[in-house]
């Protein structure tokens, strides 16, 4: 049994979870230029883009947790990338409602932009993420030192936006929403729980 | 636009000969030849080639079908009859466009009855054949514009809903007519959901005047043939220049009124769907604009993003609604 992964094994993994986190977009690329997608594509691929994105961010808050309390690890090694693919599908959310559903018409994209609230409150969660990304380099991580984790903890507030800009979405159901919002509590209360804990014992 | 002139018909949505003498051959043999040489020349739209199931519906409704003729068109691209059949809003057998048509194939709509009640001269519970023994089935081919921005040409089959009124006789207190879909959740996999806000039965409503529009029909079928289970067979309301969820689906009650109903999305949110629901695009929707629709089917590189029309573009309605503030009444 190899108990350090060599150098090969973390990239062989690397390679597995980069082509797992592709094939949803490579899949809905597929079946829209297939016309696989029933009658309104569009709306399809919106959805799907943009429920990735928070199944994305909840694997990335998910990595500390299994770390800490399943001593599963493979997720934290490869945070960086987890946490990239969440904006990585929020931009091409982004990009498909632009195309799809607004067809790149300025006045409905302004009018969008400013007059409904819950698409405020996805941009503002983009927007948050952006940072995120662009100082996810380890070049970025030296620079900001100590700086670099406090403005890393931006996940949680674009979380919870990405979460509230869903919930104000609902036409008629509640299970997807309710699963997600289950799933990011609980990972909320385990680091409340821990830093109290912590607290307690006077390490921080 | 006036009743009673098509616009011209694409050659490629006329019935091809080989389906038109089979059909011939088909009514020959049941013996259907009495007035057949009156009958009129026979051009209802006819799917194209396709793969999925067709409905010919029982033998009462295909002998009223065989007689329809088109008495109102639109000069727009048909929507193919496989996105008419499989991209449904159904709730009642789930939530996703695909589920009413891979959960309904078995819903049993024949025989069907349908309640008469309330403010009506003929109350009474009346088989389905019965209560259209006196009605001619005409093709009409609408806009249908849905509340959520998209939008498709179908070619329906059905009666003027007024037709039907002026042989029950409402009487005069009969201001408003309510419509009740059937409940039954052994049937409606959608209505046994936990995770449904929809209070069931859905029920919808308009005002008598509505009802009486020559524009407003009840619809027992679809491009040629009886309507299928996951459009809302055998019975279900169309009312073209509102939204799509108005034009409630397998109808088993109809009751005349004093007073204004309630109807389902407004009773599950109505701070966004009213009574009303007329298509008017400068009226958002408070989540999305109502100033454009995607004309289905697009695709990934033909979004079809159109300009939405006031009334879906059937302006002869305008006059029912003239001096309310349509922002309030939405």
């Amino acid at each position: 049994m190899v108990l350090v992964p060599s150098a090969t094994a973390k990239r062989f993994v690397w390679v597995g979870i980069f082509a797992l986190m592709t094939a949803p977009a490579i899949g809905l690329f597929y079946l829209a230029s297939t016309n696989q997608l029933g009658a309104d594509p569009a709306k399809e691929i919106v959805d799907e883009l943009g429920q990735w994105a928070i199944r994305l961010l909840i694997i990335t808050l998910c990595a500390s947790t299994f770390s800490r309390r399943l001593n599963i690890r493979v997720l934290l090694q490869h945070r960086r990338m987890l946490g990239l693919f969440a904006l990585f599908y929020a931009v091409l959310h982004l990009l498909a409602v632009s195309t799809f559903i607004l067809g790149w018409r300025v006045d409905l994209l302004i009018r969008e932009l400013t007059e409904r609230p819950y698409i405020m409150l996805g941009m503002a969660s983009l927007l948050l993420l952006i940072p995120l990304g662009v100082t996810s380099t380890k070049g970025w991580q030296k620079r900001l030192g100590r700086r670099w984790s406090a403005l890393h903890k931006l996940i949680y507030p674009a979380t919870l936006l990405a979460l509230l800009h869903l919930v104000m979405l609902i036409r008629a159901s509640v299970l997807e929403v309710i699963i997600y919002t289950l799933l990011i509590s609980a990972l909320l209360m385990e680091r409340l729980f821990r830093k109290r804990k912590l607290k307690k014992k006077g390490v921080v | 636009m006036l009743i009673g002139k098509p616009t011209k018909i694409p050659s490629s949505e006329i019935t091809s000969e080989s389906v038109y003498l089979s059909r011939r051959s088909l009514m020959k043999g049941l013996g259907a030849l009495a007035g057949a040489a009156s009958m009129p020349t026979y051009a209802l739209t006819q799917p194209k080639s396709s793969d999925l199931p067709l409905y010919p519906g029982p033998e009462w409704l295909r002998s009223k079908i065989d007689s329809a003729k088109t008495t109102w068109s639109v000069d727009e691209e048909l929507t193919p009859y496989d996105s008419v059949i499989t991209y449904n809003n159904f709730y009642e057998f789930g939530l996703n466009k695909e589920d009413p048509y891979e959960r309904a194939q078995n819903f049993k709509t024949d025989p069907w009855k349908v309640e008469i009640l309330g403010e009506v001269e003929r109350p009474g519970i009346y088989n389905l054949e019965d209560l259209l023994s006196k009605v001619d089935i005409e093709e009409r081919i609408y806009r249908f514009r849905c509340v959520e921005a998209w939008s498709m040409v179908i070619p329906w089959l059905g009666f003027s809903l007024a037709s039907l009124i002026k042989q029950l006789n409402p009487t005069s207190k009969a201001k408003y007519i309510e419509f009740v879909t059937l409940e039954d959740p052994d049937q409606m996999p959608g209505q046994r959901s936990l995770f449904s806000t929809i209070d069931w039965p859905y029920r919808e409503g308009l005002r008598m005047d509505e009802a009486m529009h020559p524009l407003t029909i009840l619809a027992v079928g679809v491009y040629g043939q009886a309507m299928p289970p996951q459009n809302g067979a055998p019975l279900r309301l169309v009312v073209p220049w509102k939204y799509g969820f108005k034009s409630i689906k397998s109808i088993v009650q109809i009751r005349f009124r004093e007073t204004m109903p309630q109807n389902t999305w407004r009773l599950t949110a109505s701070q966004e769907y009213g009574f009303y629901a007329n298509v008017n695009p400068t009226v958002d929707h408070p989540r999305w604009s109502q100033a454009t629709e995607r004309r289905l089917p697009s695709s990934l590189f033909n979004p079809r993003i159109i300009d939405t029309q006031m009334f879906n573009g059937y302006e002869e309605v305008a006059s029912l609604y003239a001096g309310m503030d349509l922002s309030k009444w939405y």
